[in-house]
């Protein structure tokens, strides 16, 4: 039991984009509506299940002065993995949230879990830490994907709210509207995570 | 725990040569079994919009395919007599850069339907290039005597209200579509 912990980390605790504030690109890049944040979500916690898992069980095999490379080339491989399965099975989502996808390889998230976490600790508690940080990040984004879905486009999913022409405030599916949400989502986290004590 | 490998060279070396070796293993595995969907993918896209903007064919929409100046043209049959033809036209003006239209016309060049495959034209005001009330201008139209311009510029096109370079895109992609018809339909034999 004592490994659930590790589950619930990236979920509040730690989340990821909230609290760590790491991947910030993709957070606020492809948050234009939910569908999308559910789609990076998903295919960013794959990349980091796999590589959380595949770095866990390979720490002692790989030495140490060479471990950021060897740790990529993993990460990259999960990511051109995603991308082709993405292409292949999904090609609406994929043109959805283009580059971004091969950008994963990059994503901070996955390093930063990869160093910190993943090399340290055994494989069931990784691939669990990977699964949270998973699900913290894509809960995050849909959330902020929802958001300036309805304000800017006036539906949630896809599903119109609205009627058809009705007047949204269109700045949310902009750039700034990204900044604008992330900045008042991480202030509210940061005043739930005060009061609760943790 | 087993205790971590020293970083010495060879260690080093064998590391990274075996984990660089198996993940390409790994990736060339992937990468045959999606290649088929990929392009099954890529087909029945194109072919959906191909659908979207000619009026009823039965021919392979793939099987008359050519590329003219990065314009790609489909001619499409019904029981053996033209029904007409799709073409993949761009533009490099829009105010987002890139867009990318298909373009449907008839034998005689009546344009028959135009769709936007892909953009990115400011929400709200360039996207509404996709609306009826803009694209609805076009279809049944010929080029020959409907001259493809916004108003501001002597042309015949009521261009979408703040989103002039958008509507002036979106014509030079068509002219571009047509002036690809018209320069091939000398050179193609049309079944009546």
């Amino acid at each position: 039991m004592g490994n659930i912990k590790y589950l619930t980390n990236g979920l509040l605790k730690e989340n990821p984009t909230f609290v760590i504030v790491l991947g910030t690109c993709p957070t606020l890049a492809i948050t234009t509506a939910a569908v999308n944040g559910i789609g990076m979500g998903a295919a960013t916690t794959f990349v980091l299940v796999f590589s959380n898992m595949f770095i866990s069980l390979l720490k002692n095999f790989i030495p140490d002065k060479v471990r950021i490379a060897a740790f990529i080339v993993v990460i990259a491989t999960f990511v051109t993995i995603v991308d082709l399965v993405m292409k292949a099975y999904t090609p609406d989502l994929y043109k959805a949230l283009g580059i971004f996808i091969p950008l994963i390889v990059v994503n901070c998230i996955i390093l930063g879990r990869a160093e910190a976490f993943a090399q340290k600790n055994d494989v069931v508690p990784s691939v669990l830490d990977g699964l949270g940080m998973g699900l913290g990040f894509t809960l995050a984004i849909t959330l902020i994907g929802s958001i300036r879905e309805i304000l800017g486009n006036g539906s949630i999913f896809g599903i119109r709210l609205l009627a058809e022409h009705a007047s949204t405030i269109l700045i949310f599916v902009l750039p700034p509207g990204a900044f604008v949400t992330y900045g008042f989502l991480i202030a509210i986290v940061n005043r739930i995570k005060s009061k609760l004590n943790i | 725990m087993a205790k971590k490998l020293e970083s010495t060279l060879i260690n080093m070396i064998l590391s990274l040569v075996l984990i660089s070796m198996t993940m390409s293993a790994a990736l060339a595995f992937i990468y045959l079994k999606t290649k088929g969907p990929i392009e099954i993918a890529a087909r029945q896209k194109e072919i959906e919009a191909i659908k979207q903007v000619v009026p009823d064919f039965d021919s392979d929409p793939l099987a008359n395919r050519m590329e003219r100046n990065g314009v790609v043209v489909y001619q499409l049959n019904k029981q053996n007599s033209t029904a007409g033809f799709a073409l993949k036209s761009y533009t490099d003006k829009g105010f987002g850069g890139h867009i990318e239209i298909m373009a449907g016309f008839l034998p005689n060049g009546t344009i028959n339907k135009v769709v936007v495959l892909s953009h990115k034209e400011t929400p709200g005001l360039g996207t509404k290039m996709t609306n009826p009330d803009f694209s609805n201008q076009f279809p049944g139209k010929n080029p020959m005597d409907f001259i493809l311009k916004v108003k501001k510029d002597g042309g015949q096109v009521d261009a979408i209200t703040a989103a002039t370079v958008s509507s002036r895109a979106y014509c030079d992609a068509l002219q571009r579509a047509f002036d690809t018809f018209q320069s091939i339909s000398d050179s193609i034999s049309v079944k009546q």
